[in-house]
């Protein structure tokens, strides 16, 4: 029997986050191509009752590990169990998400068991011969690598949310589980405190549209109109460097190369120029919509869509539009 | 307290990325080089620290000749000391190799906490951190946007998708920063400290240096390795959305194009 793809998963406050869905997918797409199975290693407090749910996205078989002691992640806790359970299995590749702990619980793991992991992959084939590549942008999306694994080392590779078409396979399929057994160590750090955004707010990296305001939106008080916006739509909203180093926005709003990599379906960049190191967190959204007075912004050589006009008049036009199509 | 950074240094963050003819490595002739963004939030982070609790801050980084400047920078923004791995056997190591080599050299330093970006802004692996850590033993905290620490502790905050948690430690610690311009706000190198930094100490090692054979560096060795670069698709500029249409003309026929189109909305 050929060795299993094994994906590792990411629960919080009692469900998988989306993105594990998005690696089980892909593993499952990967599994096929190796003409083998995919197992997950789930760790987390309370997570068995979830964990057949897996099943749906073509997880066959989930390892997991249920203790209090898993609640929140801590590197320290997670990656020498889920390392001892990785030896058990002994799998052909592992998957996990490009998240924020993923891509620190991956990063310790791979060194840990000598693989090195490849960070941020957008696209990964696999080739007649059974073999792994897979590509992730690198010089801020400017250009892309394409890597492989040497003879003998298990490709490890967290996948970039929102990239990876989820595939639902059937509803009612289940995944089988299993207790996996590996001790688990007592943390030198410790989670002082755990804060959630509990206004129901969309989280940039996450979301569908996201709606973003930068310098030419003059003050913090006019953000509400992107608010209004941005709430027709169910959009997040964004803010380039220009207005968060004016303190408009908070700094978890910045997009671009030095704030949050975002892949929505739509991003309308309101009131920004287009600088390079904009471009370079936004750059991958599907549609891009420009709104800026300035004809000669750069942001309109990488727009669907541009429209030159004053903000402050179009974004409540635009807002108005929306409600009547969300009416009709 | 001995604090260490790690840097790197990095293509400015408008250079135009071009491919080599072997499509594996980019062209980096006319690059303009600077300290990976990611880092100085790092530099200025342990400067932070030491104007609070004393000790010394020493940056080591890794590279070509080019990188003294980097380094210098750091010297002049306040770091006290400096370490350069030069070795030519390094240029085509991985990333775990290059690494090792990193932690060889904190290690001479007798570090009781260690800073370095979260991630560079030229291959971008968010992971250089995270692999110190685990080489060192030592837990890590990754992507802080706030440190305190009273010599003893320290305790970070690190945001996660739609939230922010707090986590404490007692040293020693690896953390790697994350953040923004507007939350670390790293500090220019000043003329007196420009001038100051040409005297302090620099050292430039190779692997043997620190105990390391080069062979187990070959390019052979690498676990992991590149294959092919590639340019991403050109985005080609839209329509203007105008014909002659009025402020709520134009919005209308944003939103039908977008959900007859587009199909996002
Ligand atoms: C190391 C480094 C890292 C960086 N990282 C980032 C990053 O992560 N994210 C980021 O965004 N930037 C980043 N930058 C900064 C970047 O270079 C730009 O300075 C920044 O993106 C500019 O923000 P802006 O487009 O909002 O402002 P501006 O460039 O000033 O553009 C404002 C735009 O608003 C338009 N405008 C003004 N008034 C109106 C109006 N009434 N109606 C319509 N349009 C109007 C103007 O025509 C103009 O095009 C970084 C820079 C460096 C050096």
């Amino acid at each position: 029997m050929a060795k299993n793809v094994c994906i590792i998963t990411e629960y919080r406050n009692g469900d998988f986050r989306r993105v594990t869905h998005e690696v089980a997918s892909e593993g499952r797409r990967i599994a096929d191509a190796l003409g083998t199975g995919l197992v997950a290693v789930a760790l987390g407090s309370g997570i068995s009752a979830k964990a057949p749910d897996l099943g749906k996205y073509g997880v066959d078989k989930v390892y997991v590990v249920d203790d209090p002691a898993l609640e929140y992640y801590l590197a320290g806790v997670f990656v020498p169990v889920i390392a001892e359970v990785l030896k058990q299995l002994d799998p052909a590749a592992v998957l996990l998400p490009a998240s924020v702990d993923g891509r620190d619980l991956g990063a310790r793991l791979g060194a840990r068991m000598n693989v090195t992991l490849l960070q941020d992959v957008i696209e990964v084939v696999v080739g007649d011969d059974g073999k792994i590549k897979a590509k992730w942008p690198m010089f801020s999306g400017k250009c892309f690598a394409w890597c492989e694994w040497a003879d003998g080392v298990p490709p490890l590779l967290s996948i970039r949310p929102n990239i990876m078409q989820t595939q639902l396979l059937d509803e009612s399929r289940k995944a089988e589980i299993e207790a996996a057994s590996a001790p688990i160590p007592k943390p030198r750090a410790s989670v002082l405190k755990y804060e959630l955004d509990t206004s129901g707010k969309v989280e940039l990296t996450e979301a569908e549209i996201i709606v973003s305001g930068g310098r030419g939106m003059k003050d913090a008080a006019n953000y509400a109109m992107l608010e209004d916006l941005a709430g027709q739509l169910g959009a997040a909203v964004g803010a380039s460097r220009a207005a968060v180093d004016s303190g408009w926005r908070p700094h978890s709003d910045q997009v671009g190369q030095t704030g949050k990599v975002v892949n929505p379906n739509l991003y309308i960049a309101v009131g920004i120029s287009g600088a390079i190191q904009h471009l370079a967190g936004m750059g991958y959204s599907k549609y891009i919509v420009a709104v800026n007075k300035d004809a000669d912004a750069p942001i309109f050589t990488k727009a669907d869509y541009g429209i030159i006009e004053d903000l402050f008049t179009f974004v409540p036009a635009l807002t108005e539009e929306v409600k009547k199509l969300k009416n009709s | 307290m001995n604090i260490v950074v790690i840097i790197k240094q990095t293509p400015d963050t408008e250079t135009v990325i071009r491919l080599a003819p072997d499509n594996k490595r980019i062209v980096t002739s006319d690059i303009k080089w600077i300290i990976n963004p990611y880092d100085e939030f790092a530099i200025e982070a342990a400067l932070r620290l030491k104007e609070k609790h004393g000790g010394t801050v020493t940056v080591i980084s890794f590279g070509a000749q080019r990188v003294v400047e980097a380094l210098r920078t750091a010297l002049a923004m306040g770091a006290d000391d400096a370490v350069l791995i030069d070795d030519p056997q390094m240029r085509d190591a991985d990333f775990l190799r290059v690494t090792r080599a990193l932690v060889a050299a904190a290690k001479e330093k007798n570090p009781d906490i260690i800073f370095i970006g979260s991630r560079t802004v030229d291959y971008d692996q968010g992971q250089r951190g995270a692999i110190l850590a685990e080489m060192l033993g030592w837990p890590h905290f990754a992507l802080a946007i706030s440190m305190e620490s009273d010599g003893k502790d320290i305790t970070i905050e690190r945001p996660i998708e739609g939230g922010k948690v707090t986590l404490k430690a007692p040293l020693p610690v690896l953390v790697t920063f994350g953040g923004s311009h507007a939350v670390w706000n790293p500090r220019y190198a000043s003329l007196p400290g420009i001038m100051k930094a040409k005297k302090k100490p620099l050292a430039v090692k190779k692997l043997t240096d620190l105990g390391l054979d080069p062979a187990d560096f070959s390019p052979d060795k690498a676990r992991i390795r590149i294959t092919s670069l590639e340019l991403p698709p050109q985005r080609k500029a839209g329509k203007i959305i105008d014909g002659g249409l009025d402020t709520s003309g134009k919005a209308r026929e944003l939103v039908k194009l977008l959900r007859e189109e587009a199909r996002v909305i």
